[in-house]
């Protein structure tokens, strides 16, 4: 493997017990794989078998406006241009213009290049902007050049980074590779005045493909200081779905147990109905409780999900369905 | 506005069924009224009386078992196989048809949660009416001959009513049997809606009768002269009786009877998933399964990290209305069946087991339980070989494959087992050293109509579903 790795391995935050684990590829290695299977089909029933729950009146109420609050707007397309940006920008603080109830987005997800645009619009709104990094989507790049576009996108005043694991060196099994990349990504985020942009772990689950893999991936991640993992860019097919943030909960559960440190989770691509949402806010619930029923624990990556959100909340006020042509497109 | 995500009531409308005053027997093809003294059945979630149920006397039982002879002489005897199928599947589509219905109502008279009524009863019912109806007119392929036994009288317990009868009724009419069926006096209602399909498809007068009654009328049945066939699934105490009552007459048995299954998780086991099967495997249907996985085998190395993930687990379970589609876990069938579990949860403590009950507020009216585990039991402990029929877990541990297999076989019970490990070979070593109808490996509870199920020693004999189900009701390859 890589024998000189473990001279050059940076220190992640304190992990208690698991500070061993990490100090070279074989430990880390056995620990990865020491960790209990997940059974694919026990795994996908439990998930259909939470996704039964019927979320009504009230309680669903409650579910959309948390689910508003927890959307990543999301915007991340060759095409996008600043006018776009600063148009969904607005929309992240004003999701419905003519219902001043109706709370704001977590954040905003750009390009590095549109981060600044982003921030002039969002201000100081609360409202932060993530900006996918690391050579996003396939990771594919030269570590020098995903450190600068990281330190790029945080100069020019991104609050969070979404960056992509290399799948390549993950999949080969190099996983003190991962692990080191990702902690000098973290440490890339660090700003000058000592404080740093939050740091968010994209696996693409889509191309891990099983669920072993998934949970070594949020293991590996959550030890190297990640402090969200997230599903998938969205360029992948599959994306999101229940049963992979099934896994991804119960590996923040268990870390939290384990080391006291709470890692939030964020699914991305592919949900974009409220009905969905609020499945993944059951399953939440249900698995991790309601310490991460709340955005800066839990996010949805997702651009058209926002209008669907809306839509049934103004259904849940007015009684009356309107049809999509009353929320804005971006 | 809560600040916490609590689910607002979720309640399945009743609206969708329609209970009579008073039901009358099924008897050649119309409902009757019976001789008997009638009784009531109640909704053992609220203690609400539900109807007026006939009981069927001897005599009533008499003149049904002399309809369902007639109609195997006349018709159905002779009916072609694909003649027979061509019922059966209507009533299999019926039955999806009307599958809300069947589903709210059997929660309504059982107590189970409306969403397992809803996705796994109703639904595994239309699925075995389904697969008989495949193997009527093959019955030749399936080497156990093509003639059938005669009158097949039949009679089912209250823990999943809807389904045994299916369980009984499908392959019966499937292999050309008549049958005589009497569910339990505490859920009649189901097996009172499917006579009512049995006329809306069609189905020739006599080929099914329901009769409603308590032990006696269960008596009159298995003991009637003219009945060629008993297949009984219910506690092993009447099963001995009923194989008593028969023995020395020409009447095949078949039996399906308790069960004290060991549900076994070695300390490679997906163990989330582990947790989830053992959760399934005892407080579903509130445990009222006689395959259910009541005695917890855990190795050593993994019982406190299982044990700790259980409870959280069990604290999540939402216990409450059963029509309710966010419940999981329902009502208590019976006042009696309540006592009794109890009664036996009084003896684990005082036995020195150490008793541990799910937080959850029990609904005031109605008969309700806690899920329930007990751990530091052995073998010895009553709780541990007693068939309990509620939802409470006994927890056991273990140290070697060898120790597993020996106290999992260690009880006059052998209905199902369960084996939770991601070794491959050690699941099929384990499944060939279990003295165990069915073994389930990473899963439990699983029912399909293709699969044979049924016990060892004191679980009964006979299988029932799959090819191997077909084998009680016919005469054989060599008749």
């Amino acid at each position: 493997m890589t024998p000189t790795a473990s001279s050059t391995a940076s220190t992640a935050p304190g992990l208690g017990v698991l500070d061993d684990v990490v100090r070279s590829d074989s430990s880390l290695r056995r620990f990865l794989h020491g960790l209990p299977g997940v059974d694919q089909v026990g795994c996908e029933a439990r998930a259909a078998t939470l996704a039964t729950r019927s979320v009504k009146t009230t309680s669903k109420a409650f579910a959309i406006d948390l689910a508003i609050r927890m959307v990543d707007l999301t915007t991340l397309e060759g095409q996008d241009t600043h006018g776009k940006v600063r148009a969904l920008a607005s929309k992240a603080m004003r999701p419905d213009p003519a219902d001043p109830s109706c709370p704001p987005t977590a954040a905003v997800c750009v390009y590095p290049d549109m981060v600044a645009t982003a921030k002039q619009t969002l201000g100081e709104s609360g409202v932060h902007v993530a900006a996918v990094a690391t050579a996003f989507p396939s990771g594919r790049a030269a570590m020098d050049i995903k450190l600068a576009d990281t330190r790029d996108a945080v100069e020019a005043g991104a609050d969070e980074i979404d960056m992509v694991i290399d799948r390549g060196a993950f999949l080969s099994g190099r996983y003190l590779d991962v692990y080191e990349e990702i902690v000098q990504v973290r440490e890339a985020c660090a700003r000058p005045d000592g404080t740093s942009a939050h740091l968010k772990v994209i696996f693409e689950t889509g191309e891990l493909q099983t669920y072993d893999n998934v949970r070594r991936a949020s293991w590996l991640a959550m030890m190297a200081g990640g402090h969200f993992i997230k599903t998938s860019t969205g360029k992948v097919q599959p994306a999101a779905t229940l049963p992979v943030t099934l896994v991804m909960l119960e590996a923040v559960r268990d870390f939290r147990e384990q080391t006291g440190r709470m890692v939030g989770v964020k699914p991305a691509g592919g949900i974009r109905s409220t009905k969905d949402a609020i499945k993944y806010l059951v399953m939440v619930n249900e698995t991790c409780g309601e310490d991460w029923l709340d955005p800066d624990w839990f996010r949805f990556g997702a651009s058209t999900l926002l209008n669907d959100l809306l839509m049934q909340r103004t259904k849940m006020t007015t009684g009356r369905y309107s049809g999509p042509d009353y929320f804005t497109l971006d | 506005m809560s600040r916490t995500f609590e689910y607002a009531p979720a309640p399945e409308s009743r609206a969708i069924v329609d209970i009579k005053p008073s039901y009358g027997l099924f008897v050649n093809g119309e409902f009757v009224d019976g001789t008997g003294t009638s009784f009531k059945t109640v909704n053992p979630a609220t203690e609400e009386v539900l109807a007026e149920v006939a009981e069927a006397s001897e005599a009533d039982v008499d003149n049904a078992v002399r309809a369902a002879r007639r109609a195997y002489d006349r018709v159905w005897s002779r009916m072609p196989g694909a003649e027979r199928a061509k019922y059966l599947y209507r009533i299999a589509r019926i039955i999806q048809e009307r599958g809300r219905e069947l589903a709210v109502l059997e929660s309504i008279d059982n107590g189970k949660p409306i969403r397992e009524a809803r996705d796994v009863d109703v639904p595994t019912v239309a699925a075995h009416f389904f697969y008989y109806a495949g193997w009527a007119d093959k019955l030749k392929y399936a080497g156990y001959g093509t003639t059938p036994l005669g009158v097949a009288g039949q009679v089912i317990p209250w823990n999943f009513p809807l389904l045994m009868l299916a369980w009984k009724i499908a392959p019966a009419l499937a292999c050309g049997n008549t049958v005589v069926l009497k569910p339990a006096e505490t859920t009649p209602l189901t097996a009172l809606l499917f006579a009512e399909i049995c006329q809306q498809a069609d189905l020739p007068p006599g080929v099914v009768n329901i009769v409603t009654g308590a032990g006696d009328t269960g008596r009159a049945i298995v003991s009637h002269p003219d009945v060629d066939k008993v297949a009984f699934t219910g506690s092993t105490e009447v099963g001995k009786a009923i194989a008593r009552a028969v023995a020395g007459s020409q009447k095949r048995v078949t039996l399906e009877l308790g069960g004290k299954a060991a549900n076994i998780v070695f300390d490679d086991a997906p163990i989330d998933q582990a947790v989830e099967g053992i959760v399934n495997g005892i407080f579903f249907n509130q445990g009222h399964v006689c395959c259910a996985g009541s005695r917890l085998l855990v190795q050593e190395s993994v019982a406190d990290e299982v044990m700790a993930r259980l409870k959280r687990r069990m604290a999540t379970l939402r216990v409450g209305d059963p029509l309710d589609k966010n419940t999981d876990v329902g009502a208590i069938n019976s006042a009696e069946q309540l006592a009794k579990i109890r009664e036996l949860s009084e003896v684990g403590e005082a036995e020195g087991a150490e008793r541990w009950s799910a937080p959850c507020d029990l609904p005031a009216n109605g008969y309700w339980f806690a899920p329930t585990v007990f751990t530091g039991v052995s073998q010895a402990h009553r709780i541990a070989r007693e068939e309990i029929f509620g939802p409470v877990l006994s927890v056991l541990t273990f140290r070697t494959p060898a120790e597993a297999v020996e106290k999992a076989n260690n009880t006059p019970f052998g209905l199902s087992a369960g084996v939770w490990t991601d070794k491959g070979s050690r699941i099929l070593s384990m499944a060939n050293r279990l003295r165990a109808g069915v073994v389930w490996a990473n899963t439990f509870n699983k029912f399909d109509p293709t699969s044979p199920f049924g016990g060892y020693k004191e679980s009964g004999y006979g299988r029932e579903g799959g090819r191997h189900g077909l084998e009680a009701y016919l005469k054989g390859a060599d008749q």
